[in-house]
């Protein structure tokens, strides 16, 4: 078990390296002058040099890369021109707000889309198959930042339900005192009531808009899946064995049917991860996504370079505990490694 | 071949909702082409004292802030945005195929390098990716496509590479190589007309998927700049006006977006159907 | 054998295939038979119906399935027109099956142990306390070494051959009164399917189960059955006890099929196959008696409606040209 672990560690380092290359080159692919983009269209020929000494931007590539890499380990990922703070503390500072819009989206995806597709594999040809059929397809056609704002403009404009689309809190409430960074488990493990109620006002739309769009792969995941495991014969042996519908559907057929179900994971947190940054516009959430907009629209390099850095890392991560949590469930992928 | 085209005939019958994916495609092409034609505005033309007004019989779409008929707009940006995703798709297909092909055909070092490639690209949430390269090649329209191209080119090279890799592990190579065949034509008569299929089915998604990336792109303000009309764009140009009731703005172009990424990937569904529908899901 | 009310009456069994394709008359007419403790062999070539027959009897046919007629007595119910319910008490209780491919007959990512227990949860008033016990117990029950630490094992880390074991263990954890094995040794070496087929044996004639064996290979029911079935198309076509069957085979098809079976010295040369191949069943022109047209004795008289054999008959043929029975010297 350990040794599994340790390997799928140990594989996910190339990927790692990947990521910390691929964002290195991308700085170095800057048309023009480089040294000038980092020190900002404002800056003197001085700055810009002392810019270029400071990056070793005269250095040989590789030379570059090594200073890059010391400069990461130190924790130094540039600062940001517009707002003058230290990327890295700006990333820090943002992250738990983007952590908690994607994993409330998932989990609000998940609730919906696993027993849809359960349904819609147990009663194929009914209202709910093609239900299910209908969001599988339409589903990954939405662009996220349209569902955003049609949703926005009906709960918010036409139907009053919804807040203002205008962050992650009503600034009549103060945030809950951070332990974890995300408002809702923070503000119940202080015993907030309507604090939590208010955060979870202004959670609900964004976390909707992602999630529909993640609803779609799961769902036909599910429903393909359960289909597959549900004309398999160890089915046929548990049904023969007069268990109970319920046991075959639920500890037979279900767990089995998840497997393919979490290796699909990787693929809907890509989509997460990439439509955060549209949902964060739409709602003005104050992510590492609406960060990364901000530095774009000012033209400021060095958070850009951080954002992907981060985004890249924590995919891999990511993708690592999928990795792991697949290999928890199936006792068979001992065999593999 | 009159077996293929009575099956062909009967997923189209089943399928009637493939069919009118067909046709909406048709449709799209068709004013992606006419564009210019058909408009009933010039899109670029500003008319302050008519700025946002809701769709009328005048304006079936409905003016902008700027006063420009939205769908003239709508129709000329059919033209721009099936451009950057035909690109980005072909480039990838291109590409990414060929480097599938060297992958899976010659194995070794080369299977190895494209393979890290190809993981190395995946290792990124594929639309943060995209941004990355914008923002560092430059905010322009052909880097859209470039970056597009970039973060789709993983899915064909593991087609082709797996293709490449059954016909090599089952001694059709060898068998090839001793009737007298060089390589280059082992791999254009051989291998690549069994990529085929399954390459199609994969372009008919992606195209959808190209579509979605670059619309929201554009969204974020990277690639295509105002005046130029684009359905990603002028969904930006509207976000803030419709929380303040004024929906057409950018109801509509969002509409017809994904209109195509629907026609698209239930023509990619469709196709599948055709090409293998053991991997019907 | 006693003449008491069998265990199992099948009466006049049809059943079809809806498919896209067509109708399949996969099963016509079958009448049989079962007693108690009886050991049945039920044999013919693939496709000729005979694991479709098993599984309609416990109700978990394929959902194209379709009963066109007959009855299935067992214990006073009809388990053709059995609601879901009753037919799920009886299943795993009464009438077992295990099958072939053990290994994904199993669910492989459930240890053996717990998939014991959840039959005797289900059947079986055991408490708690005591199902580790019995699952282990059943194990031992099966042969199987070592059973305390086999109960965590996982299907995947046994043998072909213990995954079998295991099975049957499942199927017979409750007790059954029939237990239909359908093809259960095929793809196990020869060693280890002498081995489960005598486990089966020796269960069956400890508590007095009835067995329906279902196989292809002639020989293996030769040596395990007290009666043999035998089955072309979805027809029964000739039913007797083992050494009538053997030493006087009445049916043209019966007769083929022994000649085919490979005997210890047969020659390569030496062995005959039976011509032709199984009429489709998806025709509607099907005649009635579907061995017709493999059939060297073949005659206008088989035009008429195939005799049917009697459920209860102990032996009988479907045949208007029945081989004659030649009394041999004893």
């Amino acid at each position: 078990m350990i040794r599994v672990i340790a390997l799928r560690l140990i594989g996910a380092i190339p990927n790692l390296i990947g990521v910390v290359v691929v964002t290195f080159l991308l700085t170095r692919a800057l048309p023009g002058d480089p040294a000038a983009f980092f020190a900002g269209a404002a800056a003197t020929p001085e700055a810009v040099e002392q810019i270029r000494e400071k990056l070793g931007l005269n250095k040989t590539l590789i030379e570059q890369f090594g200073l890059y890499l010391f400069d990461l380990a130190r924790g130094d990922f540039g600062q940001s021109l517009s707002t003058g703070q230290p990327v890295l503390t700006e990333l820090v500072q943002r992250l738990p707000a983007s952590l908690e819009l994607t994993f409330f989206a998932l989990l609000l995806a998940t609730i919906i889309a696993l027993p849809l597709g359960i349904m819609a594999a147990t009663r194929p040809g009914s209202w709910i198959d093609h239900l299910c059929r209908l969001i599988t397809t339409a589903g990954v056609s939405l662009p996220t930042f349209f569902t955003g704002l049609l949703l926005a403009y009906v709960f918010y404009f036409l139907l009053g339900i919804a807040p203002s689309p205008l962050g992650r809190l009503d600034p009549v409430f103060s945030p809950p005192r951070p332990v974890t960074g995300m408002y809702l488990i923070d503000s119940l493990l202080a015993g907030e009531g309507a604090l939590f109620r208010a955060c979870l006002a202004q959670l609900i739309l964004p976390a909707i808009t992602m999630g529909v769009f993640v609803l779609a792969p799961l769902a036909r995941m599910t429903r393909a899946s359960m289909l597959g495991v549900l004309s398999s014969d160890f089915i046929r042996t548990a049904r023969a064995s007069g268990l109970a519908s319920s046991t075959v559907l639920y500890t037979y057929a279900f767990r089995n049917a998840l497997l393919p179900v979490v290796t699909t994971l990787g693929m809907v947190f890509s989509f997460l991860l990439g439509s955060n940054v549209l949902v964060e516009k739409v709602f003005a959430w104050p992510g590492i996504g609406s960060y990364a907009i901000e530095s774009l629209t000012a033209s400021d390099y060095a958070p850009i370079q951080g954002f992907v850095l981060t985004m890249g890392v924590l995919y891999v991560l990511l993708n690592l505990s999928i990795d792991l949590i697949y290999g928890l469930i199936d006792p068979r992928v001992g065999l593999e490694a | 071949m009159s077996a293929t085209l009575r099956h062909i005939r009967y997923v189209l019958s089943e399928n009637l909702v493939t069919l009118g994916a067909f046709a909406l495609f048709t449709a799209f092409v068709l004013l992606a082409v006419l564009g210019p034609i058909v408009a009933p505005y010039d899109p670029l033309a500003t008319d302050t004292a008519r700025a946002m007004q809701p769709p009328s019989a005048a304006h079936w779409f409905g003016t902008d802030a700027l006063g420009r008929d939205i769908l003239s707009r709508i129709i000329i940006a059919t033209r721009l945005d099936f451009g950057i995703a035909v690109a980005a798709v072909a480039l990838s297909f291109v590409f990414g195929i060929a480097l599938g092909l060297a992958a899976g055909f010659f194995g070794g070092w080369w299977d190895r390098i494209i393979l890290r490639l190809a993981d190395t690209i995946m290792a990124f949430p594929l639309f943060v990716l995209a941004m990355g390269i914008v923002a560092a090649l430059g905010n322009s329209v052909a880097n859209i496509v470039y970056a597009t191209a970039i973060i789709n080119l993983p899915f064909y090279i593991r087609v082709a590479r797996a293709e490449a890799n059954v016909r090599r592990n089952a001694g059709f190579v060898e068998a090839a190589r001793l009737a007298g065949n060089g390589d280059w034509r082992i791999l254009s008569h051989h291998i690549f007309p069994n990529i085929l299929p399954p390459a199609m089915v994969q372009v008919s998604l992606n195209m959808g998927w190209a579509i979605l990336n670059a619309a929201g792109l554009s969204f974020i303000g990277l690639g295509v700049r105002p005046p130029t009309p684009e359905w990603g764009i002028m969904v930006a140009e509207g976000a803030t006006y419709i929380i303040s009731g004024e929906w057409w703005v950018a109801f509509f172009p969002g509409m017809v977006l994904m209109l195509a990424v629907f026609c698209f990937n239930l023509l990619g569904d469709g196709l599948r159907d055709i090409i293998d529908p053991r991997r019907r899901t | 054998m006693s003449a008491e009310i069998p265990l199992l009456k099948v009466e006049n069994f049809g059943l079809e295939f809806r498919t896209r394709s067509g109708v399949v008359h996969a099963l016509e007419g079958l009448n049989l038979a079962i007693r108690k403790g009886e050991t049945v062999g039920l044999v013919g070539e693939s496709g000729s119906g005979k694991s479709v027959l098993s599984f309609a009897m416990l109700g978990i046919s394929d959902a194209a399935a379709r009963v066109t007629g007959g009855s299935a007595w067992f214990g006073g119910l009809d388990l053709l027109k059995a609601g879901e319910s009753d037919l799920a008490e009886i299943r795993g209780r009464e009438i077992s099956m295990i099958f072939q491919n053990p290994r994904t007959a199993l669910n492989p990512i459930r240890r053996v142990g717990a998939q014991i227990e959840d039959v005797l949860k289900r059947h079986a008033a055991v408490r708690s306390a005591d199902l580790r016990a019995r699952a282990v117990e059943a194990l031992r029950s099966v042969n199987i070494p070592d059973p305390e630490r086999r109960y965590a094992a996982y299907p995947f880390e046994l043998s072909g051959g213990m995954c079998q074991r295991v099975m049957i263990a499942l199927a017979l954890a409750c007790g059954p009164a029939l237990l239909i094995a359908d093809e259960p040794t095929t793809g196990l070496d020869v060693t280890t399917q002498a081995g489960i087929m005598d486990l089966i044996a020796e269960r069956a004639r400890a508590s007095g189960m009835a067995t329906l064996f279902i196989t292809h290979d002639l020989a293996l029911a030769a040596e395990h059955c007290d009666r043999i079935i035998v089955m072309h198309a979805g027809h029964i076509v000739e039913a007797a006890p083992r050494r009538e069957l053997f030493a006087a085979p009445r049916h043209p098809y019966t007769a083929q099929l022994i000649r085919a079976t490979p005997a210890a010295g047969s020659l390569l040369e030496g062995l005959s196959a039976i011509p032709g191949n199984l009429p489709d069943l998806r025709r509607r022109d099907l005649p009635s008696c579907r061995f017709r047209e493999r059939c060297e004795r073949a005659s206008s008289a088989c035009d008429a409606p195939l005799p049917r054999i009697d459920a209860e008959a102990l032996s009988g043929v479907a045949c208007w040209h029945p081989l004659a029975v030649v009394a041999e010297a004893a």
